[in-house]
């Protein structure tokens, strides 16, 4: 055998007889499991079968982890469930043949390990991670359970109530808790896992599993107990006629649960008929837009320290908190320090509930430094304006920062409805101020929409949005147009529901029709909850006059003062944080056009959206919209949604809708390229 | 003697600017700040506000005399915290009551030898976060518990149990408390106000004057280099919070001695107040002044320190500023400004009365002549321990950053800041306007 036959996997023997396999894939920063990495994995194994060995390691040299999992975009090109069969149950001969090894084989794990990756490392008889790796198995969020094994291996490790819940949440956790739960049988610092993974071959104890109530769990009479509690588990977090994978897993396990042999090939064939599905689908390619936006974070080597905020209100404080959460120096600016104290609170609130051990959280408020006298002005590299929306203010604010700024820094507006090339004007140096819109809540919001105006140069653009990446959120470029891209997708269908309201239909019907479509929350409380003064700003500034766009049952209700979750009265009552209709008539009046009138308005803004160039092209502008609001994920963004029901169909019922109800309805131009 | 050029016999000593958090009365329970948190809220707006990166200081010097238990070496923690780098070196100093002082003494004598040339130094404390011990007592009981194997010797152990094994000690009044004397800070002002035939109403008095003073200061926005401390549960602190403005002589009366009961003088009122706090400041040299271009706020001088009768130990301020004046061939008169540290009023009022007695310069200060008196006026002008509070570690480092501020304003040239000390020791310090 020789090198050039191996471009992925190095083979090395020490003079224990111990055989150490570095993984490490020659195309890409990451190792993940292909169907050329599996392969020669396979042949690799293969070879020590013959001759085995003292024992086997195997682990990564890349830096950033372990395994990172299945090679997603190999899935995209699956259409049929009979060739994804074969595609699953390759990997899980694979990962059999490591498990039945007759020498003790041990995963060697740093950095992440995730999906295929954790499951080959189920295969293995030991698993050692490092103290700072994080594991799991993410697959229920690609619309799939893990096939390769994982899903037969895990629950008898360490029982099926952990099991089962990593699987069907898809969280990650800590080496420390791996270990604590059996999933890895040390959790070691680094200094120490070389030495433990040898001494651990070298005694070759006997394979953990779940042993006493937690061994019980997986019998076959108490599977039909437990199976119906996990799925009550499941439908808190999603709804099972919109994600079909957790019900799958759980019936997969109910059935064959003690049944090694049986259970592997109904996992791939479970795997295999889920994987074709449009939900499965349309998450794995939620998960390619989001490599996409992120890839979009490194088009500028931009390596910023040092941030300072002007304006700790809502949005500028819990910007500096997320910032300082993410590692950068952050100076937070306002007027006195009654305005930046209670962003302050907010950031401990948020780093005890991230960071929870209090070095780390010391650490974070340590970063996080308020300077009501802009001192960090002149040492920053991005400089983000967050005060509020008067066109004025801001200028005025923007003459005293520019002269100071250090070169080079990056000066940034939160701004969600003043059009940058207003702002710019009064800069010595327009062309350097781009937008930074993120979203509320900042911590919880991934989306960053970074806005450029016909001045803003590219360059700088391309720095906010590394900017962005540095702080672990997901830039979308969009061009300086009223309402940017989410804001103005979201209003239209938050206004329609507002008109379904005043026509009679009660608040908590009109929401479950959007919670039904797949979307995270209805628009009537996500308009309570943005509160109803912002929406009617956002929407006065979209209507750009046309006063038939903005429902007058919104402006009475901020007449009246009834602003929403913040006044405890909007389209709810609020009791203890909870909504609560107002009133529930007995026979209520439902619009038959319901869920139509919502979401078409929604798609119509879309279409409009793409036509005018709002984002690059329509991959984006799902991307934008899934990340910036939500948008049912399984349907895989509103321009994906109209290219699977049918562009013509949908067309056609918008022209039906604007006879039914006007003018707002009239399908943009745009519907004319998609139908063609 | 003759006069010297620079700090002792060294080089020139400027100081560049300081900053100090509010200083917050202890409320009976551990405050919303740790010495360290304390610490790193007055230096952190110091840095920030320098021409020179932060990268440029040399090392820190920190007084403390409690530092919490995972505050060993506290000047390193703040040091780190801050973001001065690994490579800076850092060291805790403690002189009780005049740590803040011995930080400043010790930065300069480093500047001054030519060792350093930018040191952060300054003094804290978190008086309301000092710990609360088990007894020796105790201590050796679970010794014994934790060696006991089997259930036999366990339950003897547990038998020898005491209600009084339960008794906390709390470091904070053992602190305070003289052991080689047997007295406490308080009872040494009782001796004092004995001694110089002090009485309640004069201390009481003294008390008013000095919340009256840090009134107007407050109300004029004369204490400098205040930064506002913020909480984690959304408060902030913009000042001093001991003061008292409805204090009267009246009010005072009616409170009981709290160290020599019944018939004793000292009361909480008279007292200084146990509080939280930090004063930082940048000592520079002057080819430091001249690379970075820096402003400056004053000169240090020299610094003396004295030993005396631990009983008397409110007396320190004579013992240290008689030779300290008589070294550079001063007299009280040209003294512009003096900050006294007011540990009580009784013991501020004994140093002025032991300052002119004859007697006493003759036979303890060995001067033919009394230096001449202190004029109260310009004794601690913005109020002092008393009205604002004596963080033990702190106070040495803010009153001479106060006293500098005070030239400032005034226009003045020299001014001697000291204090006494626990334990029966006097430091004095000596700056002077740039």
């Amino acid at each position: 055998m020789t090198d050039s036959e191996h471009h992925h996997w190095r083979l090395d023997t020490d003079a224990d007889g111990i055989a150490w396999l570095h993984f490490n894939k020659a195309d890409g920063s990451t190792n993940v499991l292909s169907s050329a990495t599996l392969a020669e994995l396979d042949t690799q194994l293969t070879a020590l079968a013959a001759q085995p060995p003292r024992g086997l390691v195997i682990l990564s040299d890349k830096a950033n982890g372990f395994i990172a999992g299945a090679d997603v975009k190999e899935f995209t090109a699956l259409t049929d469930s009979a060739s994804a069969m074969v595609l699953i149950e390759r990997g899980q001969a694979v990962l059999n043949r490591l498990a039945k090894m007759p020498f003790p084989t041990l995963a060697l794990i740093h950095g992440f390990c995730l999906g295929g990756g954790l499951e080959l490392a189920l295969a293995c008889r030991y698993r050692i991670a490092e103290d700072e790796s994080r594991l799991g198995l993410p697959e229920v969020r690609l619309g799939i359970h893990p096939g390769f094994g994982g899903s037969v291996r895990l629950p008898p490790l360490i029982g099926a109530p952990a099991a089962m819940d990593l699987m069907l949440s898809g969280r990650t956790v800590r080496a420390r808790a791996a270990a604590k739960m059996g999933l890895v049988d040390y959790a070691v610092p680094q200094r120490h896992l070389l030495r433990a993974a040898r001494r651990m071959i070298l005694d070759a104890p006997t394979a953990k599993h779940a042993r006493g109530w937690k061994g019980w769990t997986n019998h076959q009479w108490v599977r039909p107990l437990l199976a119906p509690l996990f799925k009550q588990q499941v439908a808190k977090r999603a709804r099972a006629d919109h994600y079909p994978a957790p019900t799958a897993l759980i019936d997969l396990w109910r059935k064959y649960g003690d049944q090694p042999i049986r259970m592997l090939p109904e996992e791939a064939r479970s795997v295999a008929n889920l994987i074709v599905t449009p939900t499965a689908q349309n998450l794995v390619r939620v998960f390619l837009l989001q490599d996409r936006l992120k890839s979009l974070g490194r088009a500028d080597d931009f390596k910023p320290q040092h941030v300072h905020v002007v304006g700790a209100g809502i949005m500028g404080g819990d910007i500096a908190a997320w910032c300082a959460l993410r590692g950068l120096h952050v100076t937070l600016q306002d007027q006195t320090p009654e305005r930046v104290a209670p962003a302050i609170k907010r950031a401990y609130a948020l780093f005890q509930q991230q960071l929870k051990l209090p070095r780390l959280i010391n650490a974070a408020m340590d970063r996080l430094v308020p300077d009501c006298h802009g001192r960090g002005v002149g040492c920053a590299d991005v400089v983000i304006e967050a005060i509020y929306e008067n066109r004025e203010a801001k200028q005025a604010l923007y003459s005293v920062l520019e002269p100071q700024l250090k070169p080079g820094a990056l000066l940034a507006t939160n701004t969600s409805s003043i059009p940058l090339q207003e702002l710019c004007t009064t800069l010595q140096q327009p062309a350097r101020l781009v937008g930074l819109h993120f979203f509320n809540p900042v911590a919880k919001m991934q989306l960053i929409e970074v806005v450029s105006s016909p001045d803003t140069d590219p360059q700088q653009a391309a720095r906010a949005a590394a900017f962005a990446r540095r702080i672990d959120r997901l830039p979308l470029p969009v061009t300086s147009t009223p309402g940017f891209l989410v804001n103005r997708i979201l209003m239209p269908y938050l206004l329609e529901a507002v008109n379904l309201e005043a026509e009679g239909v009660p608040a908590n019907l009109i929401d479950k029709a959007a919670l039904d479509f797949g979307m995270p929350m209805g628009p009537i409380l996500l308009a309570d909850t943005v509160g109803l003064d912002i929406c009617l700003s956002v929407a006065d500034i979209l209507a750009r006059g046309r006063d038939d766009l903005v429902p007058a049952r919104l402006r009475e209700r901020v007449l009246a003062g009834r602003l929403g979750k913040k006044t405890g009265q909007g389209f709810y009552r609020y009791t203890n944080g909870k909504p609560v209709p107002l009133h529930s008539p007995s026979r209520p009046h439902v619009s038959p056009d319901l869920t139509d009138r919502l979401m078409l308005r929604l798609l119509n803004e879309a279409v409009a959206c793409l036509r005018e160039g709002v984002v690059s092209d329509a991959d984006l502008l799902d991307a934008g919209v899934i990340f910036g609001t939500g948008f049912a994920p399984f349907r895989g963004g509103p321009l994906q949604y109209i290219k699977s029901s049918g562009a013509a169909q949908l067309l056609a019922r918008l022209r039906v809708l604007e006879q039914r109800y006007g003018a707002r309805f009239a399908p943009d131009p745009g519907w004319a390229a998609l139908t063609v | 003697m003759a006069q010297v050029p620079g700090y002792g016999t060294g080089q020139t000593v400027f100081i560049v600017d300081g900053s100090r958090t509010p200083f917050l009365k202890a409320r009976g329970r551990p405050g919303p700040f740790s010495a360290a948190d304390l610490a790193l809220a007055a230096a952190r707006p110091l840095l920030a506000r320098q021409s020179f990166p932060m990268q440029a200081i040399d090392e820190v010097i920190l007084g403390c005399v409690m530092p919490g238990p995972d505050e060993a070496n506290i000047a390193r923690i703040v040091s780190l915290r801050l973001g001065l780098g690994e490579r800076v070196p850092a060291w805790t100093v403690q002189r009780n009551c005049a740590s803040g002082m011995q930080a400043l003494d010790c930065a300069a004598q480093s500047i001054a030898q030519g060792r350093a040339e930018l040191v952060l130094a300054g003094g804290v404390e978190a008086m309301s976060h000092a710990p609360v011990l088990l007894s020796p007592a105790m201590v050796d009981w679970l010794a014994d518990w934790y060696a006991a194997r089997d259930l036999g010797t366990r339950l003897k152990t547990l038998s020898r149990l005491r209600p009084t094994h339960l008794k906390p000690v709390i470091a904070l009044l053992r602190g305070l408390t003289d052991p080689v004397v047997g007295l406490t800070m308080g009872q040494t002002a009782e001796n004092l106000a004995q001694r110089f035939n002090i009485t309640r109403e004069q201390m009481d008095a003294y008390a008013v004057e000095s919340h009256r003073r840090l009134a107007r200061a407050q109300h004029q926005g004369l204490l400098g280099g205040l930064e506002v401390l913020y909480d984690r549960d959304g408060n902030y602190y913009f000042a001093d919070d001991g003061l008292r403005r409805d204090s009267s002589v009246d009010q005072l009366a009616k409170l009981k001695p709290v160290f020599d009961k019944p018939f004793g003088l000292v009361t909480a009122g008279n007292s200084a107040q146990v509080t939280d706090g930090a004063a930082c400041l940048i000592l520079a040299s002057a080819a430091a002044v001249e690379k970075h271009q820096l402003p400056v706020l004053g000169k240090l001088i020299d610094c003396a320190w004295a030993g005396l009768d631990p009983a008397q130990m409110g007396l320190g301020p004579v013992y240290a500023m008689a030779p300290l004046l008589a070294r550079h061939g001063l007299r009280s008169a040209d003294i512009d400004y003096w900050e006294i540290n007011e540990a009580f009023a009784a013991q501020v009022l004994a140093c002025l009365a032991a300052w002119d007695d004859a007697n006493f310069c003759r036979d303890e200060l060995h001067l033919d002549v009394p230096l001449g008196g202190i004029d109260r006026a310009h004794l601690n002008i913005d109020g002092g321990g008393v009205s604002l509070g004596h963080p033990v570690g702190a106070s040495g480092a803010r009153i001479v950053l106060h006293l500098l501020h005070v030239l400032k304003r005034n226009n003045a040239q020299r001014g001697v800041a000291s204090l006494c000390i626990g334990g029966g020791q006097g430091g004095a310090m000596l700056v002077e306007a740039p």
